[in-house]
């Protein structure tokens, strides 16, 4: 393949702090060289004037339905979702039907991702059998398979017994692995509908209060703190999770953070619709929430932006709320909501942006040749996005095989114009580009 | 008015006075021999019920006849969430048969809201899940208003399970547009979080709120509350929380005492307080509910503002 010159973009490399305009030369699928006016005769210049170039995104937190609800997405049409919203790497969580609970799901997942070659896959494995909470899986032999998990949840059940958290967070530590959790106290969400306030009285739906939250998250770093163990906590939606980490990180707890694009934008106003496209577990807080999670990614205390991509199908999504599943779609959308809704407001910088899209993700789990640095020798996995593009969501031009995305009609600034896998482009000028072409 | 009536929210006082207006014209109009009018000859209306609620049936059932126009009545217990048909194919397949008005009772909160998405006919909220029910709403404010000359000030305590009724969410939002003073009265456990915030007294003590109150409005308590923890016992609850004689008595000689029904005798209400001949309007309620309907289904499907009674219009054209 011809090397690719990216002439004159603004390489923003939070990994290793580089902010300025550089050319980077991509070559036998590594960076080989980063620097300002590079020439390199014979290869394809690509012009990145005003654009950005940083390392490719990386998601922690998604949901490609394979095996199982192919009817939603399937890792081709998630993968295609993924390359064209930047991303260079996602880990497909494990509530798939069968459940990625043992090592030939995660490594069909990872292979079937590999043949697909549109993005890396790092699948998450289950905690449990089944992820019903009750006897740890076999993690050591998902950590040792091809997949080589190094991450492990249970996904939308949160590990219910303390005991049982407490044990994976010590033998996860064998493979310097990660327990990630869901915090939710099933007895206080029982038929939740919304987050319990104001409106879900009105509205006369069931609420989930940030207090089911909030207590799991304090147990959890307690267990954390106990152990020694690496944990990971998913999607953040409550002021009072964020308080708890910032608190635990200060104290040292090896504690990491996610929190989703939906819950730094939307609050439960939206639910006044009854629309279920905007129902989603955890669900769209209180507008205090929202800005405690703005506040948590622009100090650090939430690590990554992580998507928590739910595709859903039509017919499970036009029903009554209370019989819809939740989940949102979201890998399209992330960066433009990154760069709309916290960068223009001033929560955070477009080099800290970046940071909780790369650098940051790759900091809670082993992303290896993700997240940066844009140095020579590097996996060229590179995204180049023109952050002053306008554009509108509009579900039914998304990659995914679901509509279900909560913006639709929304206009946001900052496009993918160019994604690179490997030294490889997946997207180029906002198109795919199909392995093998 | 709106095309659709999703929630007692969405009606102005001039609306309320409207259909109250309307309602008690037709109310005479129909007290007689012949209690059919044709006003709505030619037009059809569906009662979509999800849940089973034969007394609220009937009584739409009643109104729609009253007025001329075709009813079907349209059962599908379990709905979607329990695999059938979905919601949305039933509502196609009512437009498709022509219908001009849907009734639907349903056990999910906002189904309502979900079908008038689906829809061209009018759509009618007859009580969805734990959140509206607002014709109930309009019938007890008619009701009220045979009592008192105004709403104005008007004392109304609404008793029991708040958290999961849509008759008091209904009833809140309707009073508090006429401009009554609301007071909900319950314990802690079975009222929604930021009730406070709803613009109405709150209060744990029956006692203390009875002396005070032109019209208690009685709520029903579902018995399998007391097992999910909301109530120790259903005796407990019945001493601090029940309306008896006792109680009565405490209230202004001028009170009156509702239901929206059907009612626990022995729990919420006592008997002798139920059948009281001075005090309770009960049944009254339920002959109100006929006529309010009518008067709602007659707005909602065109008819004019009725300025007198007697001078209805034939028919209201399509």
């Amino acid at each position: 393949m011809k090397p690719i010159l990216l002439k004159g973009g603004r390489l923003v490399d939070p990994a290793s702090g580089h902010d300025a305009v550089a050319d980077v030369l991509v070559r036998d699928g590594i960076v080989a060289e980063a620097g300002a006016g590079l020439d390199a005769t014979g290869a394809e210049v690509v012009d990145c004037d005003r654009l950005v170039v940083s390392p490719g995104f990386a998601d922690l937190h998604v949901h490609l339905r394979e095996p199982g609800r192919e009817d939603a997405e399937t890792i081709e049409t998630g993968s295609m979702a993924a390359a064209l919203g930047g991303y260079t790497a996602v880990c497909p969580m494990p509530n798939t039907d069968p459940p990625a609970d043992n090592a030939g799901v995660v490594e069909m997942v990872a292979a079937r991702g590999r043949e697909i070659g549109l993005v890396e896959l790092f699948p998450v494995g289950a905690v449990t059998v089944a992820r019903a909470g009750e006897q740890l899986a076999e993690l050591g032999a998902m950590a040792r398979s091809a997949a080589a998990v190094d991450t492990f949840s249970d996904d939308g059940n949160p590990i219910r017994e303390a005991r049982l958290l407490r044990r994976a967070l010590e033998y996860a530590r064998a493979f310097d692995a990660v327990i990630a959790d869901h915090c939710e106290d099933h007895s206080l969400t029982e038929g939740a509908q919304m987050h319990e306030g104001e409106l879900s009285g009105l509205l006369g739906l069931r609420g989930w209060p940030a207090a089911a939250e909030d207590m799991v998250v304090a147990r959890d770093l307690m267990l954390a703190e106990l152990t020694g163990g690496r944990l990971h906590l998913c999607h953040l939606s409550t002021a009072g999770a964020v308080e708890l980490v910032r608190a635990a990180k200060a104290r040292g707890v090896r504690v990491t953070a996610e929190a989703a694009p939906h819950h730094f934008t939307l609050t439960d106003a939206a639910l006044a619709s009854y629309d279920p496209v905007f129902k989603v577990n955890p669900p769209l807080r209180g507008k205090a929430d929202v800005e405690a999670v703005r506040q948590g990614l622009a100090d650090g205390t939430i690590d990554a932006i992580a998507t928590d991509h739910a595709p859903h199908t039509r017919e499970d999504k036009e029903v009554e709320l209370a019989a819809a599943p939740p989940g949102m779609l979201g890998l399209q959308t992330a960066l433009g909501l990154a760069i709309t809704e916290l960068v223009e407001p001033g929560w955070l910088t477009l080099p800290q942006a970046i940071e909780r899209l790369t650098a940051g993700p790759a900091r809670c789990r082993r992303l290896p040749g993700h997240g940066g640095p844009v140095t020579a020798g590097a996996p060229a996995n590179l995204t180049v996005f023109d952050p002053a593009a306008t554009w509108t969501v509009r579900g039914a031009e998304l990659a995914s095989r679901s509509r279900n995305t909560p913006f639709e009609g929304r206009e946001l600034h900052g496009r993918v114009v160019h994604t690179i896998l490997r030294g490889r482009p997946t997207v180029r000028d906002g198109q795919l580009v199909e392995a093998g072409s | 008015m709106n095309k659709h009536l999703l929630s007692a929210g969405d009606l102005t006082a001039g609306d309320i006075r409207l259909v109250l207006d309307t309602a008690g014209h037709l109310a005479k109009l129909t007290d007689r021999a012949i209690k059919k009018v044709p006003t709505l000859r030619g037009r059809t209306v569906c009662n979509l019920f999800f849940e089973d609620s034969t007394r609220t049936r009937i009584s739409f059932e009643l109104a729609a006849k009253r007025l001329s126009a075709d009813v079907i009545n349209f059962t599908a217990k379990g709905s979607s969430v329990s695999k059938g048909e979905s919601l949305k194919d039933t509502a196609i397949t009512l437009e498709a048969m022509g219908v001009d008005a849907i009734v639907i009772r349903h056990p999910a909160s906002g189904a309502p809201v979900r079908l008038a998405n689906w829809v061209k006919a009018h759509v009618v909220n007859a009580g969805d899940g734990t959140h509206e029910h607002p014709t109930q709403a309009l019938l007890d404010l008619y009701t009220m208003r045979q009592h008192f000359p105004s709403f104005d000030g008007l004392r109304v305590a609404i008793v029991g399970d708040v958290l999961h009724s849509r008759v008091a969410r209904s009833n809140v939002l309707a009073l508090k547009t006429m401009g009554a003073e609301v007071t909900l009265v319950a314990p802690p456990t079975l009222l929604p979080t930021s009730v406070d915030q709803w613009g109405v007294g709150v209060s744990y003590d029956l006692d203390a709120v009875l002396p005070k109150t032109d019209v208690v409005m009685m709520l029903r308590i579902q018995l399998e509350r007391q097992s999910a923890g909301f109530f120790p016992s259903v005796r407990e609850y019945a001493r601090l929380y029940g309306l008896d004689a006792r109680r009565l008595d405490a209230m202004p000689d001028s009170s009156i005492v509702m239901h929206p029904g059907p009612m626990n005798r022995g729990v919420e209400i006592a008997a002798e307080v139920a059948d009281s001949i001075e005090r309770s309007v009960i049944a009254s309620q339920v002959s109100n509910g006929i006529h309010v309907r009518m008067g709602l289904l007659y707005l909602l499907l065109g008819g004019p503002a009725v300025t007198e009674p007697g001078r209805l219009p034939e028919e209201v054209p399509a």
